[in-house]
């Protein structure tokens, strides 16, 4: 099973032509990812890597090929249209890696997505994975995962493979790993994903990552606190920020005394997380509550 | 991107808000010239993008031209150290000379995000003059907050509950809600991050005056302003970041000696804390981006070496999209460049890392390799430098 994806997932790649759509398209159909349909406005009519079909509308490649999830690579300024496409189209599953989208163009965009019976992950992510089922969609590194009973859910790219890395080592796999987005404006947040973990049988633990900036982690101890059940070991990055410097992500800047992660740490203790001291300790703190469990 | 007061004012007076007369000098000999205008007894305010910027002696009330004159040969050209700036401080380039304002009462208005609501929001009090941050500690109900649905706009009863709120004399109605529609029409226009006016004042005849103003645009929304890019004042920003930012590298300078090249915000953050964890103390943030090119991490890695800081280097790459072997040529590149002689711990990881470690090996450059991040940071606070 796993969460967001599996074997019936059916993946339409919106900006399929440009540079990170076609390669990211490519590396998911190599891991074993079944993407059915392309999207450029003004190449329809021609084939992606000889095997998939490309069209000018999502409408048209709805009609074609029924995909059930939108992966979308389109530039920021382009990309809440391609947004709206996907979900004016009810593909129930959004997934948007685009990187820069202004925060007031969102603002629009997300009410418009919540009014649609459709899930949009990200912007600004890494994407979804499902190991066991062969399914990749977004940029991660496929070769890093390893089929398991992990869920990891995280904000970040990069930390999220770092994350699966020290487990894939400890021979530790994942029943899904997802990446939320790093912007202020996100569609899914930690507690959706949290829940669509409990709800898998084919999760037993979950690796919770967060960071410094705004209170979705706040929020998401809240939660875990009354509504989870399984181990959730969780790990705040940022602990040695300077307060009111934007690091990297847009979202991720201290702006008061909530925003740090100090506070966010005691919220995750007080709900009963395993807390993960250290980047460093990811895998060894997973590994640890597996064994005694 | 941040703008000036003077710059922020300059908008308000396009979008016909009432600010005070001011006339903006750079140089010590407009003085005389700007007084004659503004007259003797005036506030002398330099421009500066640090907030704190009154308690540190940055705004002054002056009497006459000499007191005027002292005021502006100490400061224009000096350095001002707030509390949000560190200790060099900022420079002031500028200073705006404006005429006196009667003020009856001082508000604060701004109008930001709230993240929650995923929504704008009119944040507005009654103690106006204070920083708003210590106000939401002290006494967050005194904030009034009015969020505005993308839907619909901003609604009259909006105006209507802040009018209430915050006690606005009936004779300032008009302008007080020309004020609130004019700030939501230019937050939206100039895609501002933060719009914030404090103190909003009105006078004793019942205007509505901006005293003051201040405008963060959103840099993601950048690309549709570029009118507004020529209001970028690169002497307000640290000389680093401001390079790294023409570049498109997410960089923030740090206190520490340990220069960082990591790709990925979040794996960038958790480096940090790794490296401030095994005692050792970072000098940067700084994110190469997935896309960098060799190119790309060569200036990366040249900002690094160019900090007088930084003694040595840390290196954590997952290769994903940026291979290991680009961003190895990008270091040797860099090295050579500019000749440093710098030991690097080196973290590879993923995409072509056997083909990197190589490059990085057959350098010559003094180079300790390892495998986890607790060895990288093990190694980085152990190496002398």
């Amino acid at each position: 099973m796993g969460i967001l994806l599996n074997k019936d997932s059916r993946i339409m790649v919106q900006g399929i032509t440009g540079k990170e759509g076609s390669f990211h398209a490519t590396t998911g159909m190599e891991y074993g990812t079944n993407v059915v349909s392309g999207v450029t406005p003004g190449k329809g009519g021609q084939t992606f890597n000889e095997t998939v079909p490309i069209f000018n509308t999502v409408s048209e490649a709805k009609e074609a090929t029924n995909p059930n999830v939108s992966l979308i690579f389109v530039p920021p300024a382009f990309a809440p249209d391609a947004i709206c496409e996907a979900a004016s189209n009810e593909i129930p599953l959004i997934i948007c890696i685009t990187e820069g989208i202004p925060v007031n163009d969102m603002v629009g965009t997300i009410r418009y997505v919540q009014s649609k019976p459709v899930r949009l992950i990200g912007p600004n992510c890494p994407g979804a994975i499902n190991p066991t089922d062969h399914c990749k969609v977004g940029i991660m590194p496929g070769a890093i995962h390893k089929p398991g009973r992990v869920g990891v859910v995280s904000r970040s790219g990069t930390l999220t493979y770092e994350a699966v890395h020290q487990l894939t080592i400890l021979d530790i796999g994942q029943s899904s790993c997802v990446g939320i987005g790093g912007d202020p404006i996100i569609g899914t947040n930690y507690v959706d994903i949290l829940n669509l973990y409990e709800e898998d049988p084919d999760t037993d633990i979950i690796v919770f990552i967060g960071e410094i900036g705004g209170t979705m982690e706040q929020e998401a101890a809240e939660h875990i606190k009354h509504h989870i059940t399984k181990p959730v070991c969780s790990l705040i990055v940022g602990a040695t920020a300077p307060a009111g410097k934007r690091m990297g992500h847009a979202g991720a800047i201290i702006t008061g005394s909530t925003a740090t992660a100090a506070s966010k740490v005691a919220a995750l203790k007080d709900a009963g997380c395993h807390i993960i001291p250290t980047p460093a300790d990811i895998g060894d703190v997973v590994a640890k509550v597996l064994a005694n469990n | 991107m941040k703008l000036h007061e003077y710059q922020t004012k300059q908008i308000f007076k396009n979008y016909r808000l009432n600010v005070p007369n001011s006339i903006l000098i750079t140089d010590a000999e407009q003085l005389g010239d700007a007084l004659k205008a503004i007259g003797d007894k005036c506030v002398l305010k330099c421009q500066v993008h640090a907030g704190g910027r009154g308690k540190a002696g940055g705004v002054k009330l002056v009497t006459n031209s000499n007191e005027a004159s002292e005021y502006v040969n100490t400061m224009l050209m000096s350095n001002l150290v707030t509390h949000q700036t560190d200790e060099a401080g900022v420079p002031i380039t500028s200073i705006l000379v404006e005429e006196l304002t009667n003020i009856k009462t001082e508000l604060y208005l701004a109008m930001t995000l709230d993240r929650n609501n995923q929504c704008p929001t009119i944040l507005a009090s009654k103690a106006g003059g204070m920083e708003i941050e210590e106000v939401a500690e002290s006494n967050p109900e005194d904030i009034i907050y009015e969020n505005i649905n993308p839907s619909v706009g901003l609604q009259s009863f909006q105006i209507r509950n802040l009018i209430t709120k915050l006690e606005i004399p009936k004779e300032s109605f008009e302008e007080f809600t020309h004020l609130i529609k004019t700030v939501v029409k230019i937050f939206y226009d100039i895609d501002a991050s933060l719009l914030e006016i404090n103190p909003l004042v009105i006078s004793d005849d019942k205007k509505v005056i901006a005293l003051d103003g201040k405008v963060n645009i959103e840099d993601d929304a950048m690309f549709r302003h570029p009118d507004l890019l020529e209001l970028r004042d690169r002497t307000q920003e640290d000389q680093l970041e401001a390079e790294a930012t023409d570049l498109g590298i997410a960089y923030v300078n740090l206190t520490g000696n340990v220069g960082c090249l990591v790709n990925g915000a979040g794996l960038a953050m958790a480096t940090l804390d790794v490296t401030n964890q095994a005692g050792a103390s970072p000098a940067n943030f700084l994110d190469v981006g997935g896309g960098a090119d060799i190119e790309k991490v060569a200036k990366a890695v040249s900002i690094i070496l160019s900090d007088p800081k930084v003694t040595k280097v840390l290196v954590n790459i997952f290769g994903g999209i940026l291979r290991c072997d680009i961003a190895a040529d990008g270091i040797v590149s860099a090295y050579e460049r500019t000749g440093s002689k710098l030991p690097l711990v080196v973290r590879m990881l993923g995409t072509n890392v056997d083909e990197g470690q190589k490059i990085l090996r057959n350098s010559g450059l003094n180079v300790t390799f390892a495998e986890t991040l607790s060895e990288a940071a093990s190694a980085i606070s152990k190496l002398s430098g």
